[in-house]
Formats: structure tokens, C-alpha cells, sequence
């Protein structure tokens, strides 16, 4: 195999504050290859955005404590200087944010927001980054381009906000795409509309991309691989297949069971996963899911489960329950009606 | 932006009109106010008072006495002071440069050190001294400037005037620019100074907030992002957008101080400005004086919020007329 694109190890991000040390991840590792598309799922503070943004070193927070190594292309970035971390920002990793009304400067012109970030990475020549700007929005599905090159964020739509979002990220093609739930914002309609552009994109640029998103139905469609997070931690880790057909960790099966499906032969209430994340300065000893886990026995409070593989090849998990186990439970989580019938 | 010109001077022709009516009637409806008499001198006889009641057209009724005054004022421009018994416009036209002096060099100053402070505040945040420049600027703002000017006199003027430092600051008082620029320029030196103190206080404060607060916004991330320098994004994305708030108190305080706002600072350095104009007006009931120097005030207020509003649009694409 080859050498992965990213190669996160380890890593623990943690804040100081008045209360303690806010272990927002806690020893992750992950990687990522060239041209994949890997989506990150967990709940609101799972730590998901925070890994991404650390990749990127984008934390402003004086009082952020990183532990751990993030390895692009062979270099660790936690040990770059500033100058060397801005070149790879926007040029080698680029990133969309989740509020695309937001994001954008609102005292700018996108085209001028655009040409911004070319002009800051390659030598162009007047006129030549005004003409790649249009490019990109044109690539974007923005109609018009050579007019709106010349609107401000507030006279977009919040769609076509996102697109030029990404216009933006993709402007100096960059191997690995961040998009952190980028379509959160958006409404449903519009939410398919740029999962297909994303994954229109990632064909044509060749970029790998890193979805974060809260919503397993986001990264059904476009995710060769998926990692589910659970308060700083992964708790399951498996392709596409693995995660939604063979699901191991009981938090998984809650994300599923709580997506609205059509499919399904009668209408039921949407199951949520009761209870709060726990906190992240004391954490439970033993396993972090188990005072919200339907499934939790005496191993779960004493051991903290590690994340390895049980069931296949490249599917990690960490749950001390046996696989024979979940299989015979995950489904009264997921698919209540069904397990009813059985 | 035509429509915008032309709204603007209907409204400043309604304010300036409201303005004056509403002057011209709080003088008349407060009680104990007696132009004739006051006019006459001591223990005027009946007669006497009488007759410069007819004299100034005091005997007339309210409506015609406001036309008459509205008249000498805009189109004889002969109106005369109740006080000094000299016209009223060639008093405010001489006063005007000096308050413009004062007022335009002051706000270079507290623009300049204002941005200055509230940056370094704002980048040096987390260190020890974002805490010291704020306590300097608090002081700024609370002292008064009347004491801060007597100060700078006693020690400019007098204790260590013939210090080298010092020894070239000119005698409290006026001199025109096209009579002697180097000496308006001394004499103006340390009111300048004084003036803006406070404002480069106040501003300084208000920037620092704005920028941190801007810090935060989801933009200055996607700044970030794009790696673009930590001194771009400051200067390009945090400050541009800091800069709206800024820009629109920077208006009105500029506009009320022209307005004769700068008192104080006229009176202790001697300045014979708008200021001292209208305070000498209020403090003798010179209701014709009274009334010009607050049309006046008034025009530079309007012409400043116009101004603001130009200047606000073409700083946030967002308020700007489709």
C-alpha cells in the first residue's frame, strides 16, 4: 500500500481552562490516501472538527495543548514553522466551513476573496487570476460568473454561497480537501446539490477529501471510508459497506437508528440516543459510551475498550461485547420494527 | 447617489429650519429673559427699555420677530448681536478657522494614535501590556480636559517654558495660517495634543473591542485557511471590517466638536473659536448670536452624518442602495 496522504497518530487535543484540561481529542489516529474520501461522523463536541482544524493548525486558542504527530506527505506539521504551515494552508490542504453565510468577507467581493488566495500562492500575472476566479465559479455551477465575480457574499444565495466556498478551496487545487459539515446550513434540497458538486470535484481535481459531518446520511453516498467519533475518541472505524451493513459499536447503531428513512415499511418515531456525551475533563473510567449504552455490562465500567480489529479487515472497533453478541442486538437499536418481526 | 445628495439637503434645509424655530422659541418662552432690558444697562429707565425694544423690533409678534432674525441673518446677513451690538456673521466666519484649526488637526492625531493603540492592544492581547495601554487609555478618557490643558499651560507656559523642550511653544492665543503657519502650527501643538487625548482613548478602546470581536468571526478563519500572513488578515480582513463602527462615531464626534463642541479646549488655550463664541452667546442671553452659532452647529453635524453615511457605505457593501 501506499504511503498515505495524511497519517494522523496519536493525537490529543486538549484545553486549559478554569475548570481543567478539556481533552477535546484523545488519542486518535487515522489515516487518509490520496483521491479517498473519508467521512468523520460523531455528535455536536465529538472532537471532529478540532482533529480537522489541527491538521490545518487553525486553533487560535492560546490555551490549546497539542500531544501526537500529524504527518502530510512524509513532513510532520506540528513541527513546521508558521510560514511553511501557511504555504500548505490553502495550497496543499484547503478547507469549506459548516455556515457558509459566515465565511465569506462580507467587504470583499468573492472574486476579490478568491484571487486573494491565488495571488497569495503563484506568481500570476494581471488579469490571470481574475480569469482562473471565473474558472472555478464557473466549475462551481455559479451561472454568470464573469458578472457575480463582482457581487458581494450578501447578494448570494446560502447554496451558491457554499459554492463559492468551495471555488475558494479548490482555487490552487490542493490534495486534500477539508469540508467540515458543509452542509449543515443548508437546506435539503440544496444539501444534494453540493454533496454532488463535492463529489463531482473530487473526480475532476483528484483531491482526497475529509467530510465531517454529524449525519450518517451525508456520508452514505460519498464516503469510501468512515470513522465514527465519540467524545475525542473513534470508536469504530470501517469502509463504507463495514459501517452500514456490519455496524460493531453501539454508538454507531444510534447514529443509524436515528436517521429518517423511506424506505422502510412503516412509519415509526426517529429513536435518539438518550443521555448526554460525557464530560470531557473527568471522564468515566471504563468505556466513555457506557452510561448512555443500553448494552453495558460490568467489563464496560472497569476496562476502557481499545480500538481494534474483531470482525475484518480494516473494520476496528472498540466494544468489549462479542461480535455474535451485537449482531443478535444492533438491530432492536436500528431497525426496531424489523427486530419485532424477527 | 444623486438622490442621496439631493435627500440629504432636504433634510438638512427641515433640521436646520426645526432647529432654529425651536431656539428662537425656548428663548422666548423662558421666563425672566428680557433682551430690551438687558441691552439697556443698569437701571434703565422705561423709556429707555421701550424704546430698544422697538429699536431691535421686540415689540412685534413672534412669527414676524423670527422672520425679521431669519432675514438678517440669510439674506441681509446684517444681523446684529444683542451683546456686542456687531454683526453676528463676521463674528462666526472669524471663529470658524480657529475651530477647524483645532478641531481637524486633533482628529488627525486621535485617528492615527487611536488605530495605533487599539492594534497593538489587540495583537499584544494575552500580554501584559493590552492591560497596560487600555488603563492608559481609561485615563485618557476620564481626565478632564480642562485640567489636562491648565497642566500643559503651567508647565508649557510657565514653570518649564524656558526649558529647551518647551522654550518654543508660543503665548496662548491664535495666529491665523495665512498669517504665520509656523506659529499657528506651535500654537496649536499642545491643543492638539490635549484635545485628542480623549479621543484617542475612547477609540482606542472601541477598536480594540471591534477587532477582537471580528477575531472570532467565522471569516477571519477562512483568512486564515487561505494562508494568507497574520498580518494580512489582521490589517486586510480584521481591521477593514473593525473599521465600520470606527468610521461612523468618528463622524458625529468630528462634527459636534466643529460644531463648537472643543470648548473647553478653546477657552483654556485661549482659542477665540465657535466655542467660546457660543459659550460667551449663552452665558449673556445673545439669542442672535445664539441662534447662528447653533445653525452652525447644526450644518457641520448634518454635513458630518452625511458624510458618515457615505462613508459607512462604501465600507460595508451590505448597507449600499441596490
Amino acid at each position: 500500500m501506499a504511503e498515505p496522504l495524511l497519517s494522523v497518530k496519536d493525537l490529543k487535543v486538549s484545553f486549559r481552562t478554569e475548570d481543567g484540561l478539556v481533552r477535546a481529542v484523545d488519542g486518535i489516529s487515522f489515516t487518509v490516501h490520496e483521491g479517498e474520501v473519508v467521512g468523520i461522523v460523531g455528535e455536536s463536541g465529538s472532537g471532529k472538527s478540532v482533529t480537522m482544524m489541527s491538521v490545518m493548525r487553525l486553533i487560535t486558542d492560546p490555551n490549546v495543548i497539542y500531544e501526537g504527530s500529524i504527518v502530510y506527505k512524509g513532513r510532520d506539521l506540528m513541527g513546521v514553522s508558521r510560514d511553511a504551515m501557511r504555504e500548505v494552508r490553502g495550497e496543499e490542504i484547503a478547507m469549506i466551513f459548516q455556515d457558509p453565510m459566515t465565511s465569506l468577507n462580507p467587504v470583499y467581493t468573492v472574486g476579490w476573496q478568491i484571487e486573494e488566495q491565488l495571488n497569495e500562492h503563484y506568481d500570476l500575472q494581471k488579469g490571470q487570476a481574475r480569469r482562473r476566479a471565473i474558472e472555478l465559479l464557473t466549475q462551481v455551477g455559479i451561472p454568470k460568473p464573469e458578472q457575480r465575480i463582482d457581487d458581494y457574499p450578501h447578494q448570494f444565495s446560502g447554496g451558491m454561497r457554499q459554492r463559492v466556498m468551495i471555488a475558494l478551496a479548490l482555487s490552487c487545487n490542493p490534495d486534500l480537501l477539508i469540508a467540515d459539515e458543509p452542509t449543515t446550513a443548508l437546506d435539503v434540497t440544496i444539501q444534494a446539490q453540493i454533496l454532488e458538486l463535492i463529489k463531482n470535484l473530487k473526480r475532476d481535481f483528484g483531491s482526497a477529501v475529509a467530510l465531517i459531518t454529524h449525519d450518517l446520511g451525508v456520508v452514505a453516498d460519498i464516503a469510501d471510508r468512515i470513522l465514527v467519533m465519540y467524545a475525542g475518541r473513534i470508536v469504530e472505524e470501517g469502509n463504507k459497506e463495514q459501517i452500514f451493513y456490519d455496524p460493531q459499536h453501539p454508538y454507531t447503531w444510534g447514529l443509524l437508528g436515528s436517521i429518517a428513512r423511506l424506505d422502510r415499511p412503516r412509519a415509526r418515531r426517529l429513536t435518539a440516543i438518550a443521555g448526554q456525551p460525557p464530560s470531557l475533563i473527568n471522564r468515566p473510567q471504563g468505556c466513555s459510551f457506557r452510561p448512555r449504552c443500553p448494552q453495558a455490562f460490568d467489563r464496560c465500567r472497569r476496562e476502557d475498550p481499545q480500538l481494534t480489529a474483531k470482525v475484518g479487515d480494516g473494520h476496528l472497533d472498540a466494544c468489549h461485547l462479542s461480535v455474535e453478541d451485537k449482531r443478535a442486538r444492533r438491530d432492536a437499536t436500528i431497525n426496531p420494527e424489523l427486530a419485532e418481526t424477527a | 447617489m444623486l438622490t442621496f445628495v439631493v435627500r440629504r439637503l432636504v433634510g438638512l434645509v427641515a433640521v436646520l429650519l426645526v432647529l432654529s424655530v425651536l431656539v428662537f422659541l425656548i428663548f422666548f418662552a423662558t421666563p425672566g429673559i428680557d433682551p430690551a432690558r438687558r441691552m439697556a444697562g443698569r437701571n434703565p429707565s422705561q423709556q429707555t427699555i421701550a424704546q430698544i425694544r422697538h429699536e431691535f423690533g421686540l415689540d412685534r409678534s413672534l412669527p414676524v420677530q423670527y422672520v425679521l432674525m431669519m432675514k438678517h441673518l440669510f439674506v441681509t446677513r446684517d444681523l446684529i448681536s444683542y451683546g456686542s451690538q456687531t454683526k453676528v456673521i463676521p463674528e462666526i466666519t472669524s471663529a470658524a478657522p480657529v475651530t477647524f484649526s483645532l478641531v481637524i488637526g486633533a482628529a488627525v492625531l486621535w485617528v492615527v494614535f487611536s488605530i495605533l493603540v487599539g492594534l497593538a492592544a489587540a495583537v499584544l492581547r494575552g500580554t501584559v501590556l493590552d492591560p497596560i495601554l487600555m488603563i492608559l487609555a481609561l485615563i485618557g478618557i476620564s481626565v478632564p480636559v480642562f485640567w489636562l490643558g491648565e497642566v500643559v499651560n503651567l508647565f508649557t507656559q510657565s514653570r518649564w517654558h524656558g526649558f529647551f523642550l518647551f522654550s518654543w511653544v508660543p503665548p496662548l492665543g491664535y495666529t491665523p495660517l495665512t498669517q504665520n503657519p509656523l506659529k499657528w502650527f506651535e500654537g496649536l501643538v499642545f491643543p492638539w495634543l490635549t484635545l485628542s487625548v480623549l479621543y484617542v482613548g475612547f477609540y482606542a478602546r472601541v477598536l480594540r473591542a471591534n477587532l477582537i470581536e471580528t477575531e472570532n468571526e467565522d471569516y477571519i478563519r477562512t483568512a486564515r485557511a487561505k494562508g494568507i500572513s497574520e498580518r494580512r488578515v489582521l490589517l486586510r480582513h480584521n481591521l477593514r471590517t473593525s473599521m465600520i463602527t470606527f468610521v461612523s462615531l468618528f463622524g458625529l464626534d468630528l462634527g459636534v466638536l466643529i460644531g463648537g463642541g472643543a470648548l473647553l479646549t478653546e477657552v483654556v488655550f485661549g482659542l477665540p473659536g465657535v466655542g467660546q463664541l457660543t459659550y460667551t452667546s449663552l452665558s449673556g442671553l445673545d439669542l442672535p448670536v445664539i441662534l447662528a452659532t447653533v445653525i452652525y452647529g447644526a450644518f457641520f453635524i448634518t454635513i458630518a452624518s452625511a458624510l458618515v453615511d457615505l462613508l459607512y457605505a462604501w465600507l460595508d457593501p451590505r448597507v449600499r442602495p441596490a
